[in-house]
């Protein structure tokens, strides 16, 4: 007791640890480049810059050269740019359409929630990667596609989530009071139930912008993602996945780019600030 | 040492989430003598359950024993070891809780769970403990007692479970047994088969005990010595009688006069403005499968008629599961009813709350059990008291909140609770927000489901008086729902008697003493009575029992 106490600390009536504040500040420096990169960059992701190709690390190319021998650190800072910007869009769509589907269906409940509950168990039953990989072969692969496949793909679990919390909201007397009060669906969800289901909502917001991360990184990865001279971080490690046997920086640093950002949104989820409600205070 | 127990000057401190140290007992000394019951009372939060968990060497995750002895049977529990703690569980010291159907494994059969106190301390071989656990289900009068140990849990009834849970802390023959409101779950008829039972027991094997309660009735009948705490000090002790008879401190009185019956307000009966509020006619209501004839199989609410006049309140009353939840579900139209007419104000009213007016609903407001769920969490007070003030009314923002203040007055909450969340209010704050709510919508008609049950003697009595005034100033009328007969006594001025969905007397609290019906007679005898000798000298109709008691 006395040593959970000791490490966190407080600030603003909330208590955090260390290791939310370090995983914190790690999302917030990935989020500040990708927004930046354009102007930070010091070479341009297409110009071949190296003599070599996997150059190592020196002064200049501070991460060394890709296969071509384009500015590997320009490539990540930019890559970063589309994992995060892809992601974030993709996982915010899918969250909202699938928390505000759930919702509403553990309210109305009736057909509704059978038709939908039934129609998201079918989508959840495709296979993540086979289903982008049938939608780029037939749509073509544009960041717009992207974002609306990796979505799709992950409303389902965020449906299924948000509705399994609700039923339980719903079956709360509060629920009954507000509806006999002749309260509208939207006022139901919007303001009785989301207020309630907001924290466990905001970790698995977290959780499947992870998923999407990897999801994304592993069709780039596959070659079914953004195509060249764009390149994510996915992107990155599989055209440089031949410098491998000369342990070229140009692999492992995307790889690391991936863990970095997935690692730490992980440890934010579980280290979230907790806000000190004191009884007598 | 002359007594089994004694603690002296104990001290308990808890750590809030923001790392403060609060004292919860602040030095509190007690005495209990072998063979000997002794009764902790007071309110929720006076310390009561810490004070008996203490006597186990038990704190509850994040309290401590910071000072002061406990000695149990010459050792000294505050200074043991978990394990030699451990030892003495269930052997020297047994604990009865509270909700024994929480308590219960319901994946494995009763015997098992009642003899695995001599398992886990090898007392004697299973053979002789099963014997034994037969001999203590005999004791407590439970029906059946060679087969009921091969049930499960959910097969038995909660008197019996609670009976069951007793059983189980007897078979490791302690010294002392800690009750933790054992009946405060139960129905009154129940109630009085397991007091007695406990009482019996614990007086043929000479066994001492603690009695954590808060209802000073029920501890009149089974405590020898009556210690009454609040804010984790003791406030009084003494002998049940003189407690009874010559309480001193104001606490102790407040305690007991919340059990002297109420001057009632009085009616004029033959008031000319008095008219019909609500009618129901033969409404039946149930859940299940619907048969041919329109009707559920199981049947909850079955032809029941029922009339409130204005300005007048009707109490519904009844044991639990005899459907008197389900009617007032039924007349707020959360439960459409099956058969029957709702008349309000003189309109025949929709079954379903969805199909009624805004109006309709706006006048006819229902106030729920458990303020713990019925309010939001995640919102402040005054933004759930102000909801109806915009959805009814339309008030603008400013006007909101003016008269959110004016509520908050109405209900005697200190204006300044408005920030507040729910959590962070007492239970009987938090049945005022509830009340406060309902009356926001200005309505005419309140239905009350068991409103004060959840709450103690003292803080029922207060919002029951409160509930008066309301009525006085704004001419409202109740359905009062509950199980507890002197709480729907001060507030009703006709009482209806429920058992299995129907309606079996309807009678005013003037004629209480004379019921008709055999069931009203069983259900009125079985109300606790604050004269100590009433348990032992009660005597019910072997007939009526079996008939109408639930075993």
């Amino acid at each position: 007791m006395a040593r959970v106490a000791a490490s966190r600390r407080s600030f603003l009536g909330h208590s955090y640890n260390l290791v939310g504040v370090v995983a914190a500040l790690v999302i917030l420096a990935w989020t500040l480049i990708a927004i930046f990169a354009p102007y930070i960059i010091p070479h341009s992701i297409g110009d071949i810059v190296d003599d070599d190709y996997f150059g190592p690390m020196r002064q200049g190319l501070w991460l060394g050269s890709d296969y071509l021998g384009r500015d590997m650190l320009s490539r990540v800072l930019m890559g970063a740019r589309y994992t995060v910007g892809i992601s974030l869009a993709a996982v915010a769509i899918a969250c909202f359409s699938g928390v505000v589907l759930g919702m509403i269906a553990a309210v109305t409940r009736g057909w509704l929630d059978s038709c939908l509950s039934r129609f998201l168990d079918a989508m959840n039953s495709i296979p993540s990667k086979l289903f982008g990989l049938v939608v780029v072969a037939a749509v073509g692969s544009s960041i717009p596609a992207l974002i609306l496949t990796l979505a799709v793909i992950y409303i389902p679990g965020a449906y299924r989530f948000a509705r399994a919390l609700a039923v339980n909201i719903n079956s709360m007397d509060f629920m009954t009071v507000a509806r006999v009060r002749g309260e509208s669906t939207a006022y139901l969800i919007g303001s009785e139930i989301l207020p309630n289901i907001m924290r466990p909502v905001l970790a698995d917001f977290g959780l499947r912008f992870v998923f999407i991360v990897l999801l994304l990184s592993g069709l780039s990865f596959l070659g079914l993602g953004l195509q060249p001279p764009l390149a994510d971080w996915g992107a990155l490690v599989r055209e440089n996945i031949g410098g491998l046997p000369f342990a070229a920086p140009a692999v492992i640093i995307p790889s690391l780019a991936i863990a970095s950002l997935t690692i730490s949104v992980n440890l934010l989820i579980d280290n979230l600030p907790q806000k000190i409600r004191d009884r007598d205070a | 040492m002359t007594n089994l127990v004694e603690v002296r000057n104990l001290r308990i401190e808890a750590t809030t989430d923001a790392g403060r140290v609060v004292e919860i007992i602040k030095g509190v000394s007690l005495d209990i003598a072998d063979g000997e019951i002794v009764a902790l009372i007071g309110e929720s939060g006076s310390g009561k359950t810490t004070i008996a968990l203490s006597l186990m060497g038990y704190a509850r995750p994040g309290c401590r024993i910071t000072g002061g002895e406990i000695n149990v049977n010459g050792k000294n529990m505050a200074a043991l070891s978990e394990k030699q703690r451990a030892r003495l569980r269930g052997t020297d010291i047994a604990y009865v809780p509270q909700s024994a159907a929480a308590s219960f494994n319901p994946s494995s059969t009763i015997m098992e769970q009642v003899i695995e106190v001599t398992r886990i301390h090898g007392l004697m071989s299973p053979e002789q403990a099963r014997k034994r656990a037969v001999e203590l289900f005999r004791a407590l009068s439970l029906p059946d007692p060679e087969g009921i140990g091969a049930r499960y849990p959910h097969q038995v009834s909660g008197g019996q479970l609670q009976r069951l849970s007793a059983a189980m802390a007897l078979i490791g023959d302690p010294k002392l047994m800690i009750f933790d409101e054992p009946t405060t779950a139960l129905d009154v008829t129940t109630q009085i088969d397991v007091l007695k039972a406990f009482k019996s027991v614990m007086r043929a094997d000479g066994i001492a005990g603690v009695y954590v309660s808060h209802d000073l009735a029920v501890v009149a009948q089974i405590a020898d010595h009556i210690v009454v705490l609040k804010g984790g000090e003791v406030q009084e002790t003494g002998t049940t009688a003189q407690i009874l008879s010559a309480a001193q401190h104001p606490y102790t009185r407040e305690l007991l006069a919340a059990f002297e019956p109420k001057p009632r307000q009085a009616h004029a009966d033959a008031d000319a403005g008095t008219k019909e509020l609500l009618r129901i006619d033969n409404v039946t209501a149930g859940y299940g499968a619907v048969r041919g004839d329109g009707l559920p199989i199981i049947r909850a609410v079955d032809s029941v008629t029922l009339v409130v006049e204005k300005g007048r309140n009707l109490g519904v009353i009844g044991e639990s599961g005899c459907g008197k939840s389900t009617l007032a579900r039924v007349i707020a139209g959360i439960h459409p009813a099956a058969a029957g007419d709702i008349v309000f104000d003189g309109k025949e009213l929709e079954r379903t709350a969805g199909k009624r007016s805004q109006d309709q609903l706006r006048e006819m407001q229902i106030v729920f059990q458990y303020a713990d769920t019925a309010l939001n969490p995640a919102k402040p007070v005054e933004d759930i008291i102000s909801r109806p003030l915009a959805f009814y009314h339309g008030l603008d923002r400013q006007a909101r909140s003016k008269r959110v203040d004016e509520l908050l007055d109405m209900v005697r909450l200190p204006r300044g609770l408005r920030y507040r969340r729910p959590s962070e209010l007492s239970g009987g704050q938090k049945q005022r927000v509830n009340f406060a709510r309902a009356l926001a919508a200005d309505p005419k008609l309140i239905i009350c489901d068991e409103i004060t049950s959840a709450l103690d003697t003292v803080v029922a009595a207060a919002v029951i008086e409160l509930l008066k005034e309301l009525q006085r100033e704004l001419g409202l009328s109740y359905i009062f729902i509950s199980h507890d007969l002197s709480v729907v006594e001060a507030i009703c001025d006709e009482i209806m008697v429920m058992y299995n969905g129907q309606r079996v007397e309807q009678i005013t609290p003037d004629k209480l003493q004379a019921p008709t019906h055999p069931y009203s007679k069983l259900l009125f005898s079985s109300v606790p009575k604050l004269d100590p000798t009433w348990l032992d000298g009660l005597v019910r109709d072997p007939e009526l029992v079996s008939q109408y008691g639930h075993r």
